[in-house]
């Protein structure tokens, strides 16, 4: 599996966000996106994502679903908890489970606990999700990741709000992933403690409005060590 | 067909849990239906006569009242990038959804009429012609309310916007729903004539709704 974008520009309410920015990413690889506020990186996961069509280039995926593309083979986690504050952590997870798996799982019960098990959330199974904080409904996030298996992870700022012990799980829980061949993107302000991931570093754009960024490069696999 | 369900339990269950909207609506129905013989008096004869469309008036309202949630919920806590994402179609997606709010919203107004057309004086014949046209006509209302909630989303403008978008196209279903209930009960026009133009609006509805809105939305929230 080889997720990459080719000339991806971005261009949000008449401004460029960033011009013909490239990446690839493997199997068992991760890219980590960073750089200033407002210079894309949201942007840029909502792109592979599939919720913002590319000004120009485009988003390739080799291998994988070839009937699905790479935003529906792909786990979106953006700055908001998709939660519902009247249903139970449990109910919460399992609809999205249901959802984002899309057919019956004999074993979704199991599974469920398990992830919530991963995030440290069991105890917590029955409470309705509006009495959770901001670090333990990110976490509920991240355990719909785990419930519902999926190639490719796009994580906006994966570990806001998160101890530092959910940071190490969530650490645990991407080299996991990583190791079993899937695709992690991220995009983030500290360090994520994956070794081996390339970086993009997106910049402001150039003041013109045709030439492309200048800060901004390939991170490709060969970035990574 | 698993995640279709699984959507419609979870729209139904935030609905009928504390806080959800499903209440709501009969309430609002009993309120507007409650008020109508205060403005015109205590006239049982009137009554009698303008019930069906004081029942059809005060459905509409209520039907409305608790659409303009139905994406900006799950716009402001991140599900409906999600929703977007999703494998089966968002045409279905949207149609689903608002089956769900139907039958939480819109199958409590139905069968609340009834009860609602005792205070009006209405006679038995007059509340079940109310009932049948209210179970026909009240899914045109929510899928036509879905284009304008999907609107209102879109825009990122909630409150009023979406009933001023929704009322004048809801005038057909409004016109042939309170024709078919008065047609059943005084005549002389044949029921049936009116009653399948609406049960053709509700078929009509909810095709271009779902549609409408899925491309309101793919559009609007990018």
């Amino acid at each position: 599996m080889n997720l990459s974008g080719l000339d991806l520009t971005c261009i949000r309410g008449g401004r460029r966000v960033f011009s013909r920015i490239n990446f690839s990413v493997g199997a068992g690889r991760a890219l980590v996106l960073t750089g200033p506020n407002g210079a894309g990186k949201s942007s840029l996961l909502r792109m592979i994502a599939g919720l913002i069509r590319p000004a120009e280039g485009r988003i390739a995926l080799e291998g994988g679903d070839g009937e699905l593309s790479a935003g529906e083979q792909a786990h979106y986690v953006g700055h908001l908890d998709p939660l519902k504050p009247a249903l139970t952590v449990t109910e919460n997870l399992t609809f999205w489970a249901r959802f984002l798996n899309g057919r019956a799982d004999p074993d979704e019960v199991t599974r469920a606990a398990r992830a919530l098990d991963a995030v440290g959330l069991a105890d917590l199974a029955h409470l309705p999700a509006g009495y959770l904080s901001a670090g333990q409904r990110r976490r509920l996030s991240l355990a719909r990741v785990l419930a519902a298996p999926r190639p490719i992870w796009l994580l906006d700022e994966p570990t806001t709000a998160l101890d530092a012990a959910s940071q190490d799980r969530l650490r645990e829980v991407m080299h996991t992933h990583l190791s079993g061949g899937g695709v992690v993107v991220a995009a983030t302000h500290g360090p994520l403690g994956l070794e081996q991931a390339g970086e993009l570093r997106l910049g402001q754009p150039s003041d013109g409005p045709g030439t492309p960024s200048e800060i901004s490069r390939t991170g490709t696999q060969d970035l990574a060590p | 067909m698993t995640a279709l369900s699984a959507l419609f339990a979870r729209d139904a269950r935030i609905a009928i849990r504390i806080g959800g909207g499903a209440m709501m609506g009969v309430l609002f129905f009993l309120t507007v239906v409650t008020l109508v013989p205060f403005a015109i008096g205590p006239d049982l004869a009137l009554l009698r006569r303008i019930g069906p469309a004081i029942l059809w008036l005060g459905a509409l309202l209520s039907s409305l009242l608790a659409l303009d949630r139905l994406f900006a919920n799950d716009h402001e806590d991140g599900s409906l990038d999600l929703i977007l994402m999703a494998r089966p179609s968002l045409e279905l997606v949207i149609a689903t959804k608002a089956l769900a709010h139907w039958v939480t919203t819109g199958l409590p107004l139905v069968i609340a009429s009834p009860i609602l057309g005792l205070f009006l004086n209405l006679e038995p014949a007059a509340l079940a012609a109310t009932a049948l046209t209210l179970l026909v006509g009240t899914p045109a209302l929510t899928f036509i309310g879905v284009i304008g909630a999907a609107l209102a989303t879109s825009l990122r403008r909630g409150g009023l916007l979406l009933p001023v978008l929704v009322l004048p196209l809801t005038v057909p279903v409004l016109i042939f729903g309170v024709a078919a209930t008065n047609a059943a009960v005084v005549g002389p026009m044949p029921f049936e004539t009116p009653f399948t133009i609406l049960c053709a609006l509700t078929l009509m509805s909810a095709v271009v709704g779902p549609f409408a809105a899925a491309a309101t939305l793919r559009h609007g929230m990018e």
